[in-house]
């Protein structure tokens, strides 16, 4: 039932449809010569102002606005590459200044090491000197007291003997026959005592 | 009301009858759309131009655009030497475009869809185009209808070809134009037309067809109005640059 309706619709509708179009339909407007001049007229009329207005004023003006940014954008680009020319040449320069200064620091230490060790050295130099000359001085007091050493002894022993006599026998006695004892025996055992 | 298609391009005299002798120069829908197309093209431009901001705006933007297309345009088929055409080129593009575009608009008329408004542009065109031609090259300009490399035996006729190809040059500019933007109004009529006659039952199918028509009709607009600029570049070349 709906179906049948819908469909009488349809059709209905495609008919009348066909209908109007059918009654209405004239010539082509475009045909008519009626207004062919008045078109003509405001065309020239219209076109022509709108040709000399874009071509005389609004025209250059972009043109000029499009040069203008042009020049413009490629003075920032010679400006920016110009700086940027500038930096690196001012990193190459601070890279030199920080070779040079490392050199420098790395010859200063060099200078100090070796002067440090001049000085310890010729110091030591010094000091050895003296403490051989030390030695040398006492080397030979000993040797001078090593020699005075047993006639000093046979002195002693001949004054502590002779003393020694005098308190046992209580009678003085010839040194001279003492001395000659004692110079027997510092002979004859002198070896034992001073490892000459 | 106007179920008929061709009604929409029916022109009508818009306040008192002017005549200029004979001639009937009363002020129409046509002329109307004429001097609206002109009016957004200044417009537009003039506000395009007026500063210049580093960072352009949106209209300077759309202004700069549309300039270096029209001119990467004619430098691409006319070469350097076509530099002083710009202006007008240009003109006839944007005018062209403004006219076929405001015609997209439901309710309002087409400038570009009569006959005699595209044949008298492209006459103009044609006619300019010639004198150009025989300025730079004197009757030189006439090599352009014999191709070189064209046996002996062929070329009265080659010549005869060429000659009614080139007189028929103003012919096609204008017919395609005008054929063009007639047909696609016509089309759109005609399923709006469906639309109403076959109701809220039916009528979706035609809709749907009309919405889908006006992308294509914009595209056409475009279209159109590049075919017609580009035409004119390709025949100034020939003018300007006679090599054959």
């Amino acid at each position: 039932m709906i179906k049948k309706y819908f469909f009488q619709l349809i059709f209905f509708n495609l008919f009348f449809s066909k209908e109007v179009f059918a009654a209405k339909s004239g010539g082509m407007p475009q045909l008519n010569p009626e207004f062919w001049v008045s078109q003509i007229f405001w065309l020239t009329l219209t076109f022509g102002i709108l040709y000399i207005v874009l071509s005389k004023f609004i025209l250059p003006k972009i043109s000029a606005n499009l040069e203008l940014r042009k020049s413009q954008i490629q003075e920032n680009i010679e400006a920016a590459d110009k700086q940027r020319q500038d930096s690196e040449s001012k990193i190459k320069e601070f890279e030199k200044i920080i070779l040079k200064s490392k050199s420098e620091a790395k010859n200063i230490f060099k200078e100090t090491r070796e002067k440090t060790l001049k000085d310890i050295n010729s110091k030591k130099e010094t000091l050895e000197k003296q403490i051989n000359e030390e030695i040398k001085k006492v080397e030979k007091e000993i040797n001078e007291l090593k020699k005075t050493a047993p006639q000093r002894i046979n002195k002693i022993a001949i004054e502590t003997s002779s003393e020694i006599l005098k308190s046992l026998l209580g009678t003085e006695i010839n040194n001279s026959s003492i001395s000659a004892i004692v110079d027997d025996l510092s002979k004859k055992n002198g070896n034992k005592y001073y490892d000459n | 009301m106007a179920t008929n298609p061709m009604t929409q391009f029916e022109v009508y005299r818009i306040g008192p009858e002017i005549k200029i002798g004979a001639f009937d120069i009363s002020f129409t829908n046509a002329s109307l759309f004429m001097v609206i197309s002109s009016l957004a093209i200044l417009i537009v431009f003039n506000l395009g131009s007026k500063k210049n901001s580093m960072i352009p705006g949106k209209i300077q933007l759309l202004a700069e655009l549309s300039y270096t297309f029209v001119s990467k345009m004619i430098s691409d088929t006319a070469g350097s030497k076509a530099k002083p055409y710009f202006s007008f080129i240009f003109s006839l593009f944007m005018f062209v475009l403004f006219c076929n575009m405001f015609g997209m608009i439901p309710y309002t008329f087409t400038v570009t869809s009569h006959i005699i408004v595209t044949f008298v542009l492209a006459a103009f065109i044609f006619i300019a185009v010639t004198i150009i031609g025989f300025i730079k090259h004197g009757f030189g300009y006439l090599k352009l209808f014999v191709p070189s490399g064209v046996p002996v035996v062929l070329l009265p006729l080659i010549v005869i070809i060429e000659i009614i190809s080139y007189l028929s040059r103003p012919i096609s500019l204008s017919v395609r134009l005008f054929a063009n933007m007639m047909a696609g109004h016509t089309m759109m009529k005609v399923f709006g037309g469906f639309v109403i006659s076959l109701g809220i039952v039916g009528g979706w199918l035609p809709l749907s067809f009309s919405v889908a028509l006006t992308g294509l009709e914009i595209l056409v607009a475009f279209l159109q109005a590049y075919v017609f600029a580009i035409l004119t570049c390709i025949y100034l070349n020939d003018a300007l640059n006679l090599h054959h």
